[in-house]
């Protein structure tokens, strides 16, 4: 299932790749696209764990930007 | 400004006013270091501290940990002013990027700001404002002068010009009555309008545009991803020359003094970060998809935008999409001594009964109203057409087969179209060519797209070989694909696809009525005048709003325009950088025109992907 979240403070393009890199490598995720212009995460994913999956999205973002924030 | 930029300007504000104090207060070495600290730790703290953060988090290639062995390594190597200088730089320059950022972020936005806010719904009189997508299909909502369209609809009650331009780019206003469709993101010019709601707020073309521009970014282009991929080892790959440059020189150089090598190293370091590419290479495709879309073009994502760029062969449907679709009269040929309208009112009584699409346009073409009662005896002669009695007189219509069996000599009419022969008591009048005609600027835009770097247009059609032959020399078309079945276009476009050179790319451009296979299996599926067409969206890679053939030229422009932009700042940044790194290496650069490299070249690359915007 695909889901787009909208992040806040993404202040690097260069962090958002990095972001993309790490949460594309999450147990559960078939593809992750960060877009550093429209703030934006898109991700599709297993439905069924999608808390789970947030959640760890959550920590790869704050382990790279610890101000930026992804809206759930 | 945001608060964040305010505070950073003060920083930055008051690092250098401590900074002019620091070189301009006679304090003897190693005491004025204290004096040139003040300013470094109130620009540089946030850079040292996240550095230190990520370092910790095992993140060392990041370009706060860069400035800051940079900048501390300046001070090391006794450069107070240029090591704080060089920190003011950078984040003069973090500052003027953010701000260009957030700034192309903001037009972008204003220029997809289509999304209705209210609509009005009537309730005993009294005009209410609801949320769009309160709005259930069949409720009738208002629209007054200066207001946008909500939902889309159709009109019932009064006529108004509306503004179609945030759809379309179209910047003529289009009037509606009536009767007449209206989709949602119009804008409203004159008069109060009644709306007949058609599709929930969801369904609606606004909806429908803001999503696939908003999802447009997820797709990402072959260039884009390269500069992911490079900057990835670009970083590595110069923080390690830098360590090399520092180490090796002395160690094996006579002479070499590990300060001086150390100072080119840092100069490496200052540039190091591939900011300049991974901002502005995406920036520049965000740009050109929001230029595309402000003239009615919507592409789904950055790759189709650089393949775009790259089409070599541009495949059309016939029907719909080089011409209208719809039949209408071209043609009148008439007998020495027989009168145009009276051809086409013996014409249009034969005709009076039928609803084939032939009969109807020979009747609107007639445009008077024909009384039944003339009429007074029909026969239709299957595959032949129709032997009518009207006015007292036996009137013939159909083909040349319907002629020669009733012994009327006639010569044949040579056409692109229908030719209906009529003969009037035994004797020859003459024929109504009936056509579908070749859309307005058909023949331009090919030519043009020609022009353009096209090496070959394709034509397919369903029509026999002859007529759709002479279509295509009207339109000036290269090559003819006759009689195909809707499953045989999959096959000609998977043939011609394989034909193009390897970094050659197939366009397809079909109105998505039988052909969104094809619009799915091209390189670049293109779905022209498609709002409304689910399916042709879906499947398309561009869409057109409307039908006009025109806006291909404009998408191409768009398209090869962002691309040079792209390509500009790709040379520009790794060009300015390398010949930074070089006379850095040899000793001839400074850390002042390092801070230029990076983010100097950062800025100007982005000033440079704001113009795909303006495309």
């Amino acid at each position: 299932m695909k889901k787009v979240f909208k992040m806040q403070d993404l202040d690097c393009a260069h962090c958002a790749a990095k972001m993309e890199d790490g949460i594309n490598k999450l147990d559960g995720v078939n593809k992750a696209t960060i877009s550093f212009m429209t703030q934006k995460l898109t991700i599709d994913l297993d439905e069924t764990r999608l808390d789970e999956i947030m959640k760890e999205a959550v920590k790869v973002v704050k382990n790279v930007d610890p101000e930026c924030e992804i809206l759930l | 400004m945001t608060k964040k930029q305010k505070r950073e300007l003060k920083k930055i504000i008051w690092a250098i006013v401590f900074l002019v104090a620091a070189i301009l207060v006679p304090i003897p070495e190693p005491w004025n270091l204290a004096l040139y600290l003040i300013p470094y730790v109130i620009v540089g703290q946030n850079v040292l501290k996240t550095a230190l953060r990520n370092i910790s988090r095992g993140q060392i290639f990041d370009e706060n940990f860069l400035m800051g062995i940079a900048t501390v390594g300046a001070f090391l190597v006794g450069e107070y002013t240029e090591g704080v200088a060089v920190m003011i730089f950078y984040q003069v320059g973090e500052l003027f990027q953010s701000y260009a950022v957030g700034k192309s972020r903001k037009s972008i936005a204003e220029l997809m700001d289509i999304r209705p806010d209210y609509a009005n719904i009537e309730v005993e009189g009294q005009i209410e404002t609801v949320d769009p997508e309160e709005v259930a299909i069949g409720q009738e909502i208002v629209v007054r002068a200066g207001e946008r369209i909500p939902l889309d609809g159709v009109v019932v009650g009064g006529e108004s010009m509306i503004d179609t331009s945030a759809l379309t780019g179209e910047s003529v206003p289009r009037k509606v009555e009536i009767g007449s469709e209206v989709l949602s993101g119009c804008i409203n010019q004159s008069g109060r309008l009644t709306v007949q709601v058609t599709k929930e707020f969801g369904e609606s073309t606004v909806s429908k545009i803001l999503d696939l521009v908003e999802n447009a970014a997820s797709q990402k282009a072959p260039m884009e991803n390269f500069i992911t991929r490079f900057a990835r080892y670009y970083t590595p790959a110069v923080v390690f020359a830098a360590l090399a440059l520092a180490i090796f020189p002395p160690v094996f150089i006579d002479g070499a003094k590990f300060a001086d090598w150390g100072y080119r190293a840092l100069t490496f370091l200052v540039i190091s970060c591939p900011c300049a590419l991974v901002i502005s290479v995406p920036m520049g495709f965000f740009g050109g998809i929001g230029a595309a879309s402000k003239h009615g073009v919507l592409v789904k994502g950055s790759n189709y935008l650089e393949a775009l760029s790259q089409a070599e062969v541009a495949v059309f449907d016939k029907t719909g999409t080089l011409t209208k679709g719809t039949f209408t009269v071209t043609e009148i040929e008439t007998e020495q001594g027989v009168e145009r309208e009276e051809l086409l009112h013996m014409a249009a009584l034969a005709e009076a009964a039928s609803n084939h699409p032939i009969a109807v346009s020979i009747r609107n073409a007639y445009g008077k109203t024909i009384n039944q009662d003339d009429v007074t005896g029909v026969e239709e002669i299957a595959g032949h057409g129709v032997k009518a009695e009207a006015l007292g007189r036996q009137i013939l219509a159909g083909n040349l087969r319907l002629m020669e069996r009733f012994g009327i000599s006639c010569g044949e009419v040579d056409t692109i179209g229908t030719a209906v022969y009529v003969a009037v008591d035994g004797a020859y009048w003459g024929a109504v060519v009936i056509s579908d005609e070749i859309k307005e600027g058909a023949s331009e835009t090919l030519r043009a797209l020609k022009a353009s770097g096209f090496k070959k247009t394709v034509m397919l059609t369903g029509d026999n070989k002859g007529a759709a032959q002479k279509v295509a020399e009207r339109i000036g078309i290269d090559d003819v694909r006759a009689e195909l079945l809707p499953g045989d276009k999959v096959e000609q476009v998977k043939a011609l696809m394989a034909d193009t050179s390897e970094k050659g790319k197939l366009l397809f451009c079909g109105d998505g009525i039988n052909d969104a296979p094809v619009l799915a299996m091209a390189d670049i599926g293109v779905a022209m005048g498609a709002m409304g067409s689910d399916a042709a969206i879906e499947a398309a890679d561009v869409v057109l709003i409307d039908d006009k053939l025109e806006k291909l030229l404009d998408a191409m422009k768009v398209a090869k325009g962002t691309l040079v932009i792209v390509k500009q700042n790709i040379v520009f940044a790794l060009g300015v950088k390398g010949l930074v790194m070089l006379l850095g290496g040899l000793g001839y650069a400074n850390m002042w025109l390092a801070v230029f490299a990076d983010v100097g070249v950062a800025v100007i690359a982005i000033l440079n992907s704001m113009r795909a915007l303006k495309l």
